[in-house]
């Protein structure tokens, strides 16, 4: 017993050097509180169930009074990334970036290239739609069985935070139940994307993963 | 009302009117909408699928490369290290035949997070883990934390460190929509 109590203590304290915040919000030191900083990344069947939706969050912990000056960044592309033969690297992306108060998206398609630079196919065709303001109903559009959407909301991920530091700068050995959601109350700037199933893939699964990209 | 309708109508007049000049005028190559300009090289700065991945398991030197390496280079780049980070989590995991609940030992379970893509289902239901479905997407309503505390530090049938393996927060602070665009308004 006092031994196991040791081990979660070190285990504990080994913790503190690592952990920022959860999921990814302010991950690592050149992202933290920018522009490109990804939250978190949500792929889910649709309420059509031949649909799968994308959800990307950027610039997380907005408090009401922050979320008022909040604005997606036009130097930006925000790029989902879907892998559908298995090897995690992607055969087509979905970029969404901003102009002059609009979110556009282009794809999905075949990227130009894979990995880390991307160009921008707007020659493929895109879809648009308004940046939903601040305190609007959302602004929703859909076009060729696509739906997009682009603006603050109410940021889904939750978290006792808190007392996750509390246990990791060794002042608490465990979690309070019930626990606090240290991001109730706050918001985020999302990119939401709707479409076939049959666009991203015709396997029983695809992989995905969001990326940031910043206009060189 | 009869004067608003005829308003409308009006204005959708006009509208259809412009519209055709628009298009008009687009024909002829002069002027119009434009499409912005979106040249240039976009070059990655974040990147994350599985949720806090490099939150957890990258250690402070390695946040930015973890950020800015492939997925298809990350199990070579990263699995070691993952290892190393999830032994010293829980140390029960040092001993290659103590598994999580999923069966994987710290080796198998890092392997597998160290490739930090999302699969999700294109077949049925989709979450990161619902009691019976386990990693086939990703919900808004999944509480990931608690199925990554459970995963490592729950040990083969989830009940070691009975005070880590949950947060004990298992929902949103705000309901989320059955449609589109799902998320809840903001604060």
């Amino acid at each position: 017993m006092k031994k196991s109590k040791i081990l979660i203590g070190a285990a504990v304290l080994t913790i503190a050097g690592f952990f920022t915040i959860a999921a990814d919000h302010i991950d690592a030191p050149a992202v933290i509180g920018g522009t490109s900083d990804i939250t978190d990344l949500y792929a889910f069947q649709g309420q059509n169930t031949n649909n799968i939706v994308f959800v990307a969050n950027v610039q997380g912990l907005l408090s009401p009074a922050s979320t008022t000056g909040a604005a997606f960044d036009e130097n930006i592309l925000i790029e989902f990334n879907i892998d559908n033969d298995g090897d995690a690297i992607e055969d087509l992306v979905i970029q969404a970036t901003p102009r002059d108060g609009k979110m556009y998206f282009f794809g999905p398609f075949a990227p130009a290239q894979t990995g880390l630079n991307s160009t921008i196919l707007s020659s493929n065709g895109f879809n648009t739609v308004d940046i939903t303001p601040y305190g609007t109903n959302a602004i929703i559009e859909t076009n060729n069985d696509m739906s997009f959407f682009a603006g603050p909301r109410d940021d889904p991920f939750f978290f006792d935070f808190t007392r996750y530091t509390e246990i990791i700068s060794g002042t608490a050995t465990s979690f309070n139940n019930p626990g606090n959601d240290t991001f109730e109350g706050t918001n985020a700037l999302s990119v939401v994307v709707e479409l076939p199933k049959a666009m991203v893939g015709s396997g029983d699964t695809v992989n995905v993963w969001v990326e940031s990209k910043r206009k060189q | 009302m009869k004067f608003n309708t005829i308003k409308l109508m009006t204005i959708a007049v006009v509208v259809a009117f412009s519209a055709y000049n628009c298009s008009s005028d687009d024909d002829n190559g002069t002027t119009g909408p434009v499409l912005p300009n979106f040249t240039g090289t976009y070059t990655q700065e974040d990147q994350i699928a599985r949720p806090a991945i490099n939150t957890v398991f990258a250690s402070m030197a390695d946040k930015n490369t973890f950020n800015v390496t492939v997925p298809s280079n990350q199990g070579v780049a990263f699995q070691t290290k993952f290892q190393t980070k999830l032994e010293a989590l829980n140390p029960a995991h040092t001993d290659p035949t103590y598994t999580n609940a999923l069966g994987f030992n710290a080796a198998q379970f890092t392997g597998v997070l160290a490739t930090d893509v999302l699969t999700v289902s294109l077949t049925g239901t989709t979450t990161f883990f619902d009691g019976t479905n386990v990693l086939t997407g990703r919900a808004l309503a999944d509480d990931v934390i608690s199925t990554e505390l459970l995963l490592i530090f729950g040990g083969p049938t989830g009940t070691d460190n009975p005070g880590l393996t949950s947060d004990n927060v298992t929902a949103n602070d705000k309901a989320f929509l059955t449609s589109f665009p799902y998320l809840a308004s903001p604060w």
